[in-house]
């Protein structure tokens, strides 16, 4: 069954696409032509795309879908129906499941409940150290075959140095991609908000800038002794944003990403403690939100994710400190970006890029791009098509999120994976 | 509109009217603010010596829940213990008798008296508990929508206009 | 409701949450209504009907037998009906959410709930979660704010020194993790305070305190300097072992108020503890005990002051005229 995609801007960052073109999808899901049909193309549907744009399915490199473990807040079923939804045909999962992935059986497991939904891919991340807990490696070279498509300690700080480096040097023999969230734990501590003035005045126990730093100096320099390639996950500071532009004009092979919600809020936001802005890492100062979009022009910053963590009711109906942090981000993460463009920013090839063909090189997977006999996961939207985010028409089963009630840019109206349509918006 | 009433002579009115109780050697309190004003020249009409008493019925309205606390509430001060004594009580106006009730509760959670006297220096109509002034300086015949006034301490007028919806 | 829950359209109080926002005409009314209730307690009958038939519920998630007694016979000097409930730690370990607590209560008919919780932001939360005619008075939440010991420690200070706009005040002590101090100086800001000055090791004051309008020292020497009021904040123990502060010696060493530090400040200087104190450690038993020690009437304006409080977010809930006379 083949299916063409007709009149719509297509932009393929990738292949220094953006033009109106036409797609042409062949029956096994790949990219047949691009303008024009192939000899012999059929198209069995076909889908009008004028004045909208035909990009790359959405990569989205940090997405939370709580299963298993944590069903009671959303499932695998439930968070790959809202991806699709919102133009994303891969999404990176953590390992800080429960069971945690560090097993092959794990993360094949994570994969095959994907496969059976048919909707979004999913290419978990590996745990760095066994269980979690910093102190033994884990099977990485395994859990390479088994999928996974980097290694990380999530938010679980590796306090002995000496086995953050052994874990980067083995991780390193078999050219496999670290995953750090610079976060020293002790200066973290209970901290729920960024230290400062808001923090002051609100009473709640701040994050100061150097919780970022000082593990972001010690990772770097383990980064330059041991050779291994490294992405930093969810920079929130503008020291940091300094930090890593130094170390890559250094020529260290590092990259990194920041939240859809970091480049637009910061602490002024959570206002008489809304709780849907607590955060981690917390919303920063202004200057710092400056700095984060600053360093996404200049390449310093390579992505953007939504961080995705969808919470009960429960979770976020408490005292600000005993809130559970964590924003429900799938929904707003291109129209966010898209903003970036409104505001401009970015131009619109590179803000779809940077939810895209760079979060798809970080990890080596064969997408987010639209180049001949490439995966058809593509993601179509109305470019300028004002909507709100209504709490109960969101289809996470987490509704947590700061931007309930405002009025976004773009919407999603087509997403394929593997040539399949699998959403379409009712446009009626 | 100012109405003409000579308050010097109701309240000398009232005066003669009270001297009779002078024997029972009672303690005088007025209501804020208008009732304390006309107590002062009462109290010093009659020559009385015990330091004039003046309550505050604030907290001990009626209408606390619909209409909340009174910014300009003052403290009451009953500066002679009031338990036996025979009061004086002195208010500027005596309308529905729901500000007489209030000062009543308000003595007794300051002592037992042996008996109350209620001076007004003007009575109208419209009385809604069964209350009644002993002592009157005038009686003014109004509209239920009028309102009056005092004003003081010096000089003391009386105004008397239409209600506020 | 204005977006900060306190109050009405008309600018009247209607809940109790923090100093922070509330305009300098509120908080005078507070005070002078207080200056009213204070003869309430000098009489023999200590009584009241202003809250009648009203229910007050003493919810303290965090314990404390000083405020809660305060706020108790307040209520109840009010001739309201008071609820004592201390549900701390063993509903949070059956599960029940403060929401839930709250959703109990409130459906036996509650009329006001005073809260105190060890976590900013908890009086907010139920503020936001209550129907309107549900009042809330903020007895204290984590670090964020104890709006009513600001008043109170105003009112005392009004007492002694008349005029805000003429004195130098001094707050000595953990700021870091002190609700009382950010309350005092929100309040004694607004209240046209010139000079409010905050006296403690870096350890212990708070990132930005600058902002709140106050100069920090951290030499107490300097701090008392010309101060009218001195007020002292208790040391909690345990910030020894958050690596926060040495020892207990050094501590009162440098920053504990004898009566030699205390004469650097004006001779009439007044000084005041929200306490309990610990003697020895922030203060001396001379100077607490001393004639510059105004912590006694503290305690009394205390029950004067919310008494105040809980009359002015409990009256008029409808609009309306003044009834007849």
């Amino acid at each position: 069954m083949g299916l063409q995609i007709r009149g719509g801007r297509l932009i393929d960052p990738a292949n220094d696409v953006d033009r109106v073109a036409d797609l042409f999808i062949d029956n096994d899901g790949f990219v047949a032509a691009v303008d024009k049909a192939p000899d012999g193309f059929h198209a069995d549907r076909v889908i009008d795309a004028s004045g909208r744009v035909v990009c790359p399915g959405l990569v989205d490199l940090r997405a939370r879908l709580r299963e298993p473990g944590l069903e009671y807040k959303a499932t695998i079923e439930s968070e790959t129906h809202a991806a699709v939804a919102a133009g994303i045909t891969t999404l990176v999962c953590p390992p800080d499941t429960n069971p945690v992935i560090d097993t092959p059986a794990m993360a094949q497991m994570i994969q095959q409940r994907a496969w059976r939904f048919g909707l979004s891919f999913i290419h978990p991340l590996g745990a760095l150290t066994r269980g979690l807990e910093g102190a033994q490696l884990s099977d990485m070279e395994s859990l390479d075959e088994a999928g996974c498509v980097g290694f990380t300690n999530a938010h679980e700080a590796i306090r002995d140095t000496l086995v953050l480096r052994r874990a980067m040097e083995y991780a390193a023999s078999f050219d496999l991609t670290v995953f750090l969230h610079p976060e020293d734990p002790w200066l973290l501590g209970a901290g729920c908000v960024h230290e400062g003035e808001i923090g002051t005045r609100l009473g709640l126990p701040g994050i100061p800038e150097a919780a970022e730093t000082v593990a972001l100096a010690r990772d770097l320099a383990l980064i330059e002794q041991t050779g291994v390639r490294a992405h930093f996950c969810q920079l929130s500071s503008a020291r940091s944003v300094a930090m890593v532009a130094e170390a890559k004009s250094r020529g260290l092979p590092v990259t990194a990403d920041v939240t859809a919600h970091h480049l637009h809020l910061t602490e002024h936001d959570i206002g008489f403690f809304d709780t849907m802005c607590h955060v981690i890492p917390p919303l920063r100062s202004l200057r710092d939100r400056d700095a984060l979009r600053d360093g996404l022009v200049q390449g310093t910053i390579d992505i953007v994710c939504s961080d995705h963590q969808p919470h009960e009711p429960d979770a976020k109906l408490a005292p600000f400190s005993e809130s559970e942090p964590g924003i429900s981000g799938l929904e707003t993460l291109l129209p966010l970006t898209l903003q970036l463009v409104d505001e401009g920013i970015l131009d619109l090839a590179g803000a779809i890029a940077a939810i895209t063909s760079k979060p798809a090189d970080v990890i080596s997977v064969d997408t987010g791009h639209l180049g001949i006999g490439a995966n058809a996961d593509v993601c179509i939207f109305d470019l300028q098509q004002r909507w709100i985010l209504k709490r109960e028409e969101m289809h996470s089963r987490g509704h947590n999120s700061p931007f309930v009630g405002r009025e976004l840019n773009g919407q999603v109206t087509h997403t394929l994976v593997g040539g399949q349509v699998v959403y379409e918006r009712d446009i009626s | 509109m100012t109405e003409r009433i000579d308050i010097d002579a109701a309240i000398a009115h009232m005066a003669d009217a009270l001297r009779p109780l002078l024997s029972r050697n009672p303690l005088m309190v007025g209501i804020h603010s208008g009732g304390v004003w006309i107590a002062q020249r009462l109290h010093q009409s009659l020559g009385l010596t015990e330091p004039l008493g003046a309550l505050d019925i604030s907290f001990y309205r009626d209408d606390f829940t619909r209409v909340g606390i009174n910014p300009q509430v003052k403290a009451s001060e009953l500066p002679v213990n009031i338990d036996d004594r025979h009061i004086i009580l002195v208010d500027d106006v005596l309308h529905t008798g729901r500000t007489i009730r209030a000062a009543m509760n308000e003595l007794f959670d300051y002592g037992r008296p042996a008996s109350i006297t209620l001076a007004v220096l003007i009575r109208r109509e419209g009385r809604e508990l069964p209350i009644q002034a002993d002592a009157i300086g005038t009686t003014l015949d109004l509209a239920p929508n009028q309102r009056v006034k005092l004003t003081g301490p010096d000089p003391l007028e009386l105004r008397i206009g239409e209600a506020r919806r | 409701m204005s977006a900060d829950m306190q109050l009405d359209d008309k600018g009247r109080l209607r809940n109790f949450l923090t100093i922070e926002g509330l305009p300098r005409e509120t908080l005078l009314e507070i005070l002078d209504t207080a200056e009213s209730f204070v003869s309430v307690g000098e009489r023999e009958i200590k009584k009241v009907p202003l809250l009648r038939g009203k229910t007050v519920v003493n919810l303290f998630f965090e314990a404390s037998t000083r405020t809660r007694t305060t706020f108790e016979i307040a209520a109840k000097r009010l001739s309201a009906d008071v609820i004592n409930l201390n549900p701390g730690v063993s509903s949070t370990r059956k599960g029940e959410t403060v929401l839930d607590t709250i959703d109990n209560l409130e459906a036996m008919r509650t009329d006001l709930f005073v809260v105190r919780h060890s976590h900013s932001g908890a009086a907010y939360l139920i503020a936001k979660h209550l129907p309107p005619h549900v009042r809330l008075i903020n007895a204290g939440d984590g670090r964020h704010a104890h709006p009513t010991q600001a008043m109170l420690d105003c009112f005392t200070i009004r007492r002694y020194k008349k005029d805000f706009s003429a004195i130098k005040v001094a707050i000595v002590g953990d700021i870091l993790h002190s609700r009382v101090a950010r309350s005092l100086i929100h309040a004694l800001r607004t209240l046209g305070v010139p000079e409010v000055r905050v006296v403690a090791p870096k350890t212990l004051l708070p990132t930005g305190v600058d902002a709140l309008g106050v100069t920090t020292f951290h030499n107490l020497y300097e701090g008392l300097e010309e101060v009218d009021v001195i007020v002292m904040l208790r040391l909690q123990r345990e910030r020894m072992e958050g690596a926060l502060i040495p020892s207990e010696q050094e501590y009162f060493r440098v920053y504990g108020l004898t009566p030699e530090k205390l004469s650097i400040a004006k001779d009439d200087a007044i000084v005041m503890h929200p306490g309990p104190m610990n003697r020895g450690l922030e203060i001396d038993s001379v100077v607490a005990d001393g004639p510059q020690s105004v912590i006694l009437p503290q305690v009394t304006n205390g029950i004067a002051v919310r008494m105040a409080v809980m009359a002015l977010v409990m009256g008029g809930s409808a609009a309306g005229e003044r009834g007849g006379d």
